[in-house]
């Protein structure tokens, strides 16, 4: 067997200070940013191995841009907020979007599909208090984002990874397949062959262990879209073979990752 | 200097996004006001059209840092509007998963958030450099919580095993029992924390209190019981709405609570134990009693003691439930859908956290309300902020700003879950 091929010298970068990390928060429910903080024993190396620059839920400090690393959890769902997201992509060198409302707009943008006027009015007494834009949108709809972690939450794991990787100068080394492959390598039985149960892994991105048919459920696809997902495909296999209500259907494919362009399609297929 | 005002633009460490405003007018206070513009989510107005078994996963999104408050609150209310009982080892289940949340939450918010406060760093991780037992401790016990969570959860954050009826699956008992070392550890750490932040120095700050809580005959309230306050609230939580009612104010997305006919109210660990102590464990009560603390406490600069107080009861509570678990016990029951409204209400970690729904016969939410404990500290917070500034406005603004800061983490404001926190303006005129 060959041995295994690294990097060539030459794309290793050599770092002369620490980078600058930034942890910024739009729409959402502070999850993925509490990822970091729940890497109880790594947490103390990673940020020997950073300057946390910009990280309000964990320190007071702040520091002035630019950042070498910008995390961005949430959505942008206010017009403020979309302003904002444009500065923080002018002071990053790496924007990386984390978690299913920063790539796919969250459970909030189940507004897309509604009139957000009267969401507000059936909220708030008064109404005329709030701004809010009528749809909920990731990162990558205002500014161009250079790498994705996807998940409600993300995986605390593909966060180190992502860190990993960039402290050395190498690509991440994250899966991109479906959680099918995930439930195979983990030797779990089928929940769709085995006892009918309906499950999104065959079109959700890899990344959570297959953790769903791990407890006798089927795959609620939090992690959101794997690339090139037969999501039609999958659909009428619910409809047809197990007999799931068009409306459930829908409502499976319109939740964490709802504005997820080929979640947000099949959808529209079922229940209207 | 006759006129001033005090910003924050950003609270640090407070789960969320919100500010702070002060105004002062020739040393005299005029306004405080704490904003919220965290954005608004809408959660009560998208649930609508969706199934009840849904809840308590959509809701658990309303908040990364207690999830379980929503995922325990919703099904509960749904398990209520459908008229039925859960079996007893799920609801002792249901207890020991919230012990891990307690036990992650509590460490997270004394330690990392509210502690460099007294001891003068900006974050845990600056003051792990002069303090490394105290950070490497804490972060040992988070982990313990939020390996109770994995383990009948499935993870930390959003578990995905827990729904209307009971939980999907069930662990073996060796791999329950695998745990006892630990919590053994924790509950010595968490003693030990109490003896920590007992030694801390705290403001001589009493508020006259209206406290919320739960209170349950016989048990230290995590899941359920009555509602009760110290001023004369006593009743089952199907009549929360006629008791706190919400109020939209100009500068916050995160509505206010106010009791009925008075003013605002304190939810969180400080009601919890002030108006518990007596279900309190024993071990828990003497540690409190060496800390300090009498039978309520109304100084909210000491609830980092009461929080590790209650830390310790998690971690025995825990304990207890670990070592009567037996393999072979269904995980759920059957929950079919009924025509009605259904109320759940559980202690999160900062307090009352309140579930109203109103579903069809086919199990379709028709109405929804949400009531997160931030939601009803809010006000509270306010008045705190301004009973402490009004005798301090001749201290400088950073002295001012530091004060104004460490009154609202004593609520371990969540505000995301209200909606969200902080930034101070402080406005001399």
């Amino acid at each position: 067997m060959p041995p295994i091929t690294t990097a060539p010298v030459a794309e290793t970068r050599v770092r002369t200070a620490k980078p600058k990390l930034a942890v910024w928060k739009f729409a959402s429910c502070d999850g993925c940013q509490l990822s970091l903080l729940d890497c109880e024993d790594e947490l103390l190396t990673v940020v020997g191995a950073v300057d946390i620059a910009f990280f309000p839920e964990a320190t007071s400090t702040v520091l002035p841009g630019p950042y070498d690393v910008s995390l961005v959890e949430g959505s942008i769902t206010t017009p403020h907020d979309a302003t904002r997201i444009q500065e923080i992509r002018a002071q990053s060198k790496v924007l990386v979007a984390i978690g299913a409302c920063a790539t796919a707009g969250g459970i909030q943008s189940l507004r897309n599909y509604a009139d957000v006027k009267e969401f507000t009015s059936y909220v708030y007494a008064s109404p005329q208090y709030i701004s809010t834009l009528s749809s909920s949108t990731a990162i990558a709809d205002h500014v161009p984002v250079d790498f994705e972690l996807r998940g409600c939450p993300i995986s605390k794991q593909q966060l180190l990874e992502l860190l990993n990787a960039y402290l050395h100068g190498r690509a991440p080394t994250l899966p991109n397949h479906s959680v099918c492959v995930e439930c195979k390598s983990r030797g779990i039985v089928c929940t769709m062959v085995s006892h009918a149960t309906p499950c999104l892994g065959p079109v959700t991105h890899a990344g959570c262990g297959a953790l769903c048919p791990a407890h006798a459920r089927g795959c609620y696809g939090c992690f959101g879209p794997k690339e090139a997902a037969n999501a039609m495909s999958l659909g009428s296999w619910f409809t047809d073979a197990l007999k799931v209500p068009d409306l459930d259907v829908q409502r499976a494919f319109r939740s964490f990752n709802a504005d997820a362009a080929v979640f947000a399609e099949e959808s529209k297929r079922h229940g209207e | 200097m006759a006129n001033r005002t005090i910003e924050v633009d950003y609270l640090a460490r407070v789960e969320g996004e919100g500010a702070l405003f002060v105004k002062i007018e020739n040393d005299v206070l005029r306004d405080v006001k704490l904003r919220i513009f965290e954005p608004p989510r809408f959660f009560e107005a998208f649930l609508r059209g969706r199934k009840f078994t849904e809840a308590p996963d959509i809701t658990a999104r309303i908040c990364g840092i207690c999830p379980i408050a929503y995922l325990h609150g919703a099904a509960q209310a749904m398990e209520d509007a459908c008229r039925v009982t859960i079996p007893r080892h799920i609801r002792e289940l249901r207890r020991l998963v919230y012990c891990g949340e307690w036990i992650e939450s509590h460490v997270l918010h004394a330690y990392m958030l509210h502690l460099p406060d007294f001891l003068g760093y900006p974050d845990a991780i600056t003051m792990a450099k002069d303090h490394p037992e105290a950070v490497q401790r804490a972060l040992r016990m988070k982990k313990i919580g939020n390996d109770l969570m994995v383990l009948f959860g499935g993870r930390e954050i959003h578990p995905i095993n827990i729904k209307v009826g009971g939980f999907y699956s069930l662990p073996s008992k060796a791999e329950v029992r695998a745990r006892i070392d630990d919590l053994r550890w924790g509950l010595d750490a968490s003693l030990e924390t109490v003896r920590f932040v007992a030694g801390l120095e705290f403001p001589d700050f009493e508020q006259d209190y209206e406290f919320v809580a739960l209170r349950h005959p016989n048990e230290y309230p995590f899941n359920e019981g009555r509602l009760v306050s110290s001023k004369g609230i006593d009743v089952p939580i199907s009549q929360y709405d006629d008791v706190l009612v919400e109020e939209h104010v100009a500068h916050s997305t995160s509505l206010h609570t106010r009791v009925v006919g008075r003013d605002t109210c304190h939810v969180g660990p400080l009601a919890r134990y002030s108006l518990n102590f007596g279900h309190l464990s024993p071990l828990a009560k003497e540690a409190a009693r060496d800390a300090g603390l009498g039978e309520t406490c109304s100084n909210p600069f000491r609830s980092i003691v009461v929080r590790a107080v209650e830390t310790v009861f998690a971690f025995e509570e825990a304990l207890r439930i670990v070592d009567h678990y037996e393999d072979g016990m269904p995980p759920s029951i059957e929950v079919a859908p009924r025509a009605g409204t259904g109320y759940g209400c559980t202690e999160a970690p900062r307090g009352i956290c309140y579930h109203r729904y109103t579903i069809d016969d086919r199990g379709t939410i028709q109405d929804a309300k949400i009531v997160s404990p931030t939601a009803v500290n809010q006000p509270q917070i306010e008045k705190d902020l301004w009973d402490y500034v009004e005798p301090n406005v001749q201290r400088g603004d950073d002295e001012l700003r530091a004060v104004c800061e460490l009154a609202i983490r004593n609520y371990d404001p969540c505000i995301s879950c209200s909606c969200h926190f902080l930034d101070l303006t402080v406005e001399r005129s």
